[in-house]
């Protein structure tokens, strides 16, 4: 029984309009392309690296040598550098942003707290070009003159603060990743002390306790996990930083005790030597590096979901 | 007593520690900005928007084509973008069981945490390498795929805060699922969707590393999408690490120019979504 085209097309149209079934399956397909995506990015990943994966094994791990002349390659430099930079900015960015985090948790009035963390959720819209290219102009000339000698002359003695002072290398890439990490730690931190019941501060308080006492006592400890949690999201950040660590971490492909010297991290070096790289051993061990990157933060950033998950979702909100 | 007077002590410097933390965190914007303004503001002109980059030792040149490059590479990411991001939201809030949208949950946010340079990579290997020439193309595609996680998330967040009562009242008068959705459900909650768009759009114009060997550099006019172009984020790399005085003070132009664009985003997308909501309130 043939019906009549015009009736056809109308049926169609309705059932473009109507059909629950179409849209269904029209949106889970561009839903699903999300998860196709990143299937296939692993994918490329791997089978790009494979000459290099070929060649090298796990060595490649671990071998100290990069030389594009003689195409022998090892990312131990890249590696090492990209964990002592993150590490160094870490320590500098987390007693700072928890710090902040407590003061706009427990201390400030609500207004207050919201227009700083409002500016500082604008510091991590800042691209990361841009914090290279102050980087570049203001922070490691004032490295190179000040603050590099001064550390030489006092911390002189311990093998990181050895060595000309540059002011392009680990410690200024360091610095640089520290104030583009903390935006996160504060504004994470403050979402899980925010999320501590105020019972646990009152009841603190009602026991004797200082302010300082309760918060660093009770509410920190209530809220630990959500705060490394914010840790290991910053940290996912800085391993993957490219642009500003690129500017001023002097691309050295050696590896250096002291913090002052020039090194090399591995998204610096994909940034600096993909497009130049012509022999496909090469190119293939920067996917590699890139490969390697991407497991070291797919790991960090799967600890930091759970972790900032079991505690958001625990405590209720302060009112 | 000693010992009250000690923890009281220990309490007020420990409580004005916490503020010169949130004073040092939070002058560093307007350190930046500071900084952007004053070595940036001499070399923001005319020329600046409508010349192209000149040779270092020349002067009056500017960076038309790369602001006219990052606009269309930017265009394509949205383009690919903002229908995977828009229409994926939808199917997580409101046709989704339960595993396929954690599923996809979880990959986006795996995506979201994938370093931009990884993300350059990938755009390399799937369109630079069979296309065989670097275009504005796969430059879009790689920014598209940083914008998806954020415009898909956003769209689910702000549809699950569209009220029950709202699909029931459409369900209840005979409109089918698709008509509520369209009719009812994301006009409700377009305001959020917008934001989405803005930050996605404001995160992804800023980027460099994925498009360092994806949409290249161009010191001249791109006559095509096909062609290597030029954006202003990889040109303020480039003219930054070079050794020229002229070029330094171009980078500073364009990194101005390029923050006070991603700051003006990021307040737009607030002011929509503050009268989104009191729109719903009155």
């Amino acid at each position: 029984m043939a019906a009549p085209p015009q009736s056809r097309a109308r049926k169609f149209v309705k059932l473009l309009v109507n059909g629950d079934q179409v849209s269904h399956l029209v949106t889970l397909l561009f839903a699903g392309s999300v998860f196709l995506v990143t299937v296939m990015l692993v994918y490329q990943l791997w089978i790009h690296s494979e000459p290099s994966r070929g060649k090298f094994g796990f060595s490649f791990l671990w071998k100290q040598v990069w030389d594009p002349v003689t195409g022998e390659f090892g990312a131990w430099p890249f590696i090492y550098g990209t964990v002592v930079t993150s590490i160094v900015a870490l320590l500098i960015s987390v007693p700072l942003g928890v710090g902040a985090a407590i003061f706009l948790a427990e201390l400030a009035p609500p207004r207050l707290s919201n227009a700083c963390t409002f500016l500082v959720e604008l510091l991590a819209a800042v691209p990361s070009v841009i914090y290279g290219l102050l980087a570049l102009f203001t922070l490691v000339p004032l490295m190179r003159s000040y603050i590099e000698p001064f550390l030489k002359k006092t911390l002189g003695f311990l093998p990181w603060f050895t060595g000309p002072a540059y002011g392009l290398g680990y410690l200024t890439a360091a610095l640089i990743l520290a104030i583009m990490t903390f935006p996160f730690i504060i504004s994470i931190s403050r979402e899980s002390l925010l999320a501590v019941p105020r019972e646990q501060r009152e009841a603190a308080l009602a026991l004797g306790a200082t302010q300082w006492e309760s918060t660093w006592k009770v509410v920190v400890p209530y809220a630990r996990l959500g705060i490394i949690g914010s840790v290991f999201l910053a940290l996912a950040r800085a391993l993957g930083e490219t642009m500003a660590v690129t500017m001023v971490i002097g691309n050295n492909t050696s590896v250096h005790a002291s913090l002052l010297a020039p090194g090399y991290t591995i998204a610096a070096v994909i940034a600096n030597e993909f497009t130049e790289a012509t022999d496909a051993v090469h190119l293939s061990s920067l996917v590699e590096l890139g490969l390697v990157l991407f497991g070291l933060t797919m790991v960090l950033n799967a600890m930091a979901q759970l972790l900032i998950l079991a505690t958001t979702g625990k405590g209720s909100k302060r009112d | 007593m000693d010992r009250i007077a000690r923890r009281n002590l220990l309490n007020n410097i420990m409580l004005s520690l916490t503020g010169v933390c949130t004073f040092l965190t939070v002058s560093v914007l307007f350190v930046i900005l500071g900084f952007l303004v004053w070595n940036g503001i001499g070399s923001v002109d005319w020329n600046f928007f409508t010349k192209l980059p000149l040779a270092p030792g020349e002067l009056g040149g500017g960076m038309a084509n790369a602001i006219v490059g990052s606009g269309v590479v930017i265009l394509i990411a949205v383009v690919i973008g903002v229908p995977v991001g828009f229409l994926g939201g939808i199917y997580l809030a409101e046709f989704g069981g339960k595993t396929v949208p954690m599923m996809i949950r979880y990959t986006a946010d795996l995506l979201n945490g994938v370093p931009s340079i990884v993300i350059g990579i990938f755009a390399w290997t799937i369109l630079v390498v069979p296309m065989r020439h670097f275009s504005a193309w796969a430059g879009g595609f790689a920014l598209s795929l940083m914008m998806v996680p954020i415009g898909l998330r956003a769209t689910e967040q702000f549809l699950r805060g569209v009220p029950n009562s709202l699909r029931e009242g459409s369900l209840a008068l005979g409109a089918s699922k698709t008509r509520t959705i369209l009719s009812v459900i994301v006009p409700a909650a377009k305001q959020g969707i917008l934001t989405g768009l803005i930050l996605g759009v404001a995160r992804v114009a800023g980027e460099t590393a994925p498009l360092l060997f994806t949409s290249l550099n161009n010191q001249f006019w791109a006559t095509s999408a096909n062609e290597p172009t030029a954006t202003l984020p990889v040109m303020i790399f480039t003219h930054a690490i070079s050794p020229y005085e002229d070029w330094h003070r171009q980078a500073w132009a364009a990194g101005l120019v390029l923050l006070a664009l991603v700051l003006v985003a990021n307040l737009a997308a607030r002011w929509v979504l503050s009268r989104g909501v009191a729109a719903q309130r009155g």
